[in-house]
């Protein structure tokens, strides 16, 4: 019958919608919000190991630089920066240091998550080397030092003066039993 | 008529492929879902009836409000609508049947399957989905019961339905209008489906996008949504909401349909407006796909987007208020009467464009943040909800029942129905302005004592809005049953269309030749 090869024609790219549909919302959404945040900076996420290069201290200028650290939901470790706040001119890297101890009698994984605010600074928070770039084993009652090595962007807007960096350390035992093993 | 429906009472409904028959089943699975949605409102008001813990445990509090908006959403209005298009879009276009009937079939049959899984789950280990009908990650991930695998599956199935359902009605419309019914000729009814059905395909396999991205972060170890592994639950809340939004308009758009068929009717004058109708429709539809993110305006957006969704938002009321304008002036100078279907339809339009106007409070982001999360959101969504689709879906039954079973309802009964719907509605969602207006948070079981006054009020009006609707039920069913018999096709006076061309009652069999239509 004619009209159901008419039908066939709207049925296929009915379907053919939902299913561009159905992939933009995996395929093409979380990345693209993604690519949204990175550009506009919100979320706070900062961004991959940076290779130091030359860059001139701007010694006229001092950010202050404040750390947190907050326990993700029953996360059981003692987890806290081992300095609070540090004064640094742009430009000039430091190290500082977090302090974690699994207190529980169980192997453990954690995994540390970073965030910057103000959002317009998170851009120019640059991390040479951080413990946040790879999951932390622990061992029963293991007790760390974990470092990051940061520098400020001279490139930093002239009306941040206070960057807050924060650390929420999650547990992720569950989704890495592989690294328990090699810790022991 | 070759033939009329199958003797066997179960062949005839379990693979019924008629539009009529299917309607029917759509109608009566809704209002049974509407039921069921309307007994957890009953829970939850009794609960709120006091301040303090007084019937049930908080835990249960949760999945009863859970499940009153995912019942109410996805089982009571949204199939209702299906069902009032199944029925109508066919005998207003002057076609034989809707134009896929076995899926058509499927579409119904894999719904009550639906619903069973996600009712089931109140009584499974751990208890049913607790965590709002948006179900925001983490809440609905890292941290719900394990049941909520069910919930995910039963969103499927019903997505899946709405899309096959939607794809029928887009294939009836374009392929199945009869000689002459050009696109400018059709009903405006027809026309709002048409455009819902082009929303539910673009945006049932996002919300279907959504829960597999749950499914896959709660059992299959990725981390679209969770902080732990690079992923953000943020991201959730756009996700959803891009569906979300547009879903809101899927719910009220065949409902503006419904309304522009009866208003004209008892006005006894053809719509005012009719293109610019067609046209405001598209606008909204439109607008929709852009405005998601001023439910989210609490997230910590930039102040850039939060200007942007703001001023998209209330760029809405510019269709919408089209809409108002030409119904009032439908209105204005007809020879009106006020049966029970017209007084549906008025109250719709008072208290629907009411709950526009909490809309247009509720999209300016400074004062958002204030309103964000309590009951003033509440009162604004059940005006537009219940006034809005519930109450045209009353008037579409009360319109059309005469039509689909040849027997008057009891015009008496009806409007006392109405009066009681309409007064006891307000007495619960009015005092509901207040209570969030003064700091009431929604979606929990207690609240401050300073609330206490506005929630017993708003608590006997809903118990008297759940009495409204059994007496709808009853009306309805004695309708059917033993209702004075009419042979008139016309029915109302000033009703137009094709499907009043059709005798009455409507013969199973309609427009096995096409109509002509000048």
């Amino acid at each position: 019958m004619n009209n159901s090869i008419t039908h066939r024609s709207v049925v296929i790219k009915s379907l053919f919608g939902v299913v561009v549909m159905f992939m933009f919302a995996i395929f093409v959404l979380p990345p693209l919000y993604d690519l949204f945040c990175e550009i506009t900076g919100i979320g706070g996420k900062t961004g991959d190991v940076y290779t130091a290069t030359e860059i001139t201290v701007d010694t006229s200028r001092e950010v202050e630089v404040q750390f947190i650290a907050t326990n993700n939901a029953t996360m059981p470790w003692d987890f806290y920066p081992v300095e609070h706040k540090v004064m640094v001119h742009p430009g000039e890297s430091k190290e500082i240091v977090f302090y974690a101890r699994n207190r529980t009698g169980a192997d453990m994984v954690g995994q540390a998550i970073p965030n910057v605010l103000p959002n317009n600074a998170a851009d120019y928070f640059l991390k040479t080397e951080c413990f946040c770039f790879n999951n932390q084993p622990l061992a029963a009652g293991e007790e760390a030092d974990l470092a990051v090595v940061f520098i400020i962007d001279p490139d930093l807007p002239a009306s941040v003066n206070t960057v807050t960096l924060s650390y929420t350390i999650f547990d992720i035992t569950d989704r890495v039993p592989m690294q328990v093993s090699q810790v022991q | 008529m070759a033939h009329g429906p199958s003797e066997n009472f179960f062949s005839r409904w379990l693979f019924s492929t008629n539009h009529k028959d299917i309607g029917t089943l759509y109608l009566w699975f809704s209002f049974a879902m509407f039921l069921l949605g309307g007994a957890f409102a009953m829970v939850i008001r009794a609960e709120l009836f006091q301040p303090g813990m007084q019937l049930i445990k908080p835990e249960f509090f949760n999945q009863m409000t859970t499940m009153h908006g995912l019942v109410m959403v996805f089982g009571a209005i949204m199939p209702a609508f299906v069902g009032l298009a199944n029925w109508m879009i066919p005998m207003m276009i002057g076609a034989p049947d809707m134009a896929l009937p076995r899926m058509n079939n499927l579409s119904f049959w894999i719904l009550p399957f639906a619903f069973a899984i996600l009712v089931s789950t109140l009584f499974m280990e751990g208890g049913g989905p607790n965590f709002g009908w948006t179900f925001y990650a983490p809440l609905s991930t890292t941290y719900a019961p394990d049941t909520v695998n069910y919930f995910i599956f039963g969103v499927h199935i019903m997505g899946a339905s709405s899309i096959m359902g939607s794809i029928n009605i887009i294939a009836t419309v374009m392929n199945m209008r009869a000689p002459g019914m050009t696109y400018m000729k059709m009903p405006l009814f027809v026309w709002t489906w048409v455009i819902t059905a082009f929303l539910l395909v673009a945006v049932m396999p996002v919300l279907a996008g959504a829960v597999t991205m749950m499914l896959m972060d709660i059992n299959f170890g990725t981390s679209f949504f969770d902080a732990a592994g690079g992923g953000d639950p943020v991201l959730f809340q756009h996700v959803f909401w891009f569906f979300g939004h547009p879903e809101v308009y899927i719910i009220i758009l065949p409902a503006f349909g419904v309304v522009s068929q009866i208003i004209p009717t008892f006005s006894r004058k053809p719509l005012f407006g009719y293109s610019s109708m067609v046209y405001a429709t598209a606008s909204i539809a439109f607008l929709s796909f852009i405005v998601w993110a001023h439910h989210m305006f609490t997230v910590g957006m930039p102040i850039a987007g939060e200007l942007y969704f703001m001023y998209a938002t209330m760029l809405i009321a510019v269709p919408t208020g089209v809409k108002v304008f030409n119904w009032v002036t439908t209105m204005y100078k007809g020879a009106l009467t006020f049966e029970t279907p017209m007084l549906f339809s008025i109250a719709f339009v008072i208290l629907f464009t009411f709950g526009g106007f909490t809309g247009m409070m509720l999209s300016i982001a400074a004062a958002d943040t204030q309103y964000h999360d309590t009951y003033f959101v509440v009162a604004h969504f059940h005006y537009v909800m219940v006034a809005g689709a519930v109450f045209s879906g009353t008037a579409a039954v009360y319109y059309w029942l005469p039509k689909w079973c040849g027997r008057m309802y009891d015009e008496t009964m009806g409007k006392l129905q109405f009066w009681i719907a309409f007064i006891a509605f307000n007495i619960t969602f009015m005092p509901q302005h207040f209570l969030g207006l003064a700091g009431m948070p929604r979606r929990y079981s207690d609240y401050g004592l300073q609330f206490a006054d506005w929630n017993m009020v708003s608590s006997i009006g809903a118990f008297m809005y759940g009495g409204a609707q059994l007496l709808f039920l009853y009306n309805v069913i004695r309708t059917i049953g033993w209702g004075k018999p009419i042979d008139d096709p016309q029915v109302w006076e000033g009703a137009e269309g094709l499907e009043w061309t059709l005798p009455t009652p409507a013969p199973f069999h309609t427009f096995s030749t096409p109509p002509i239509v000048k």
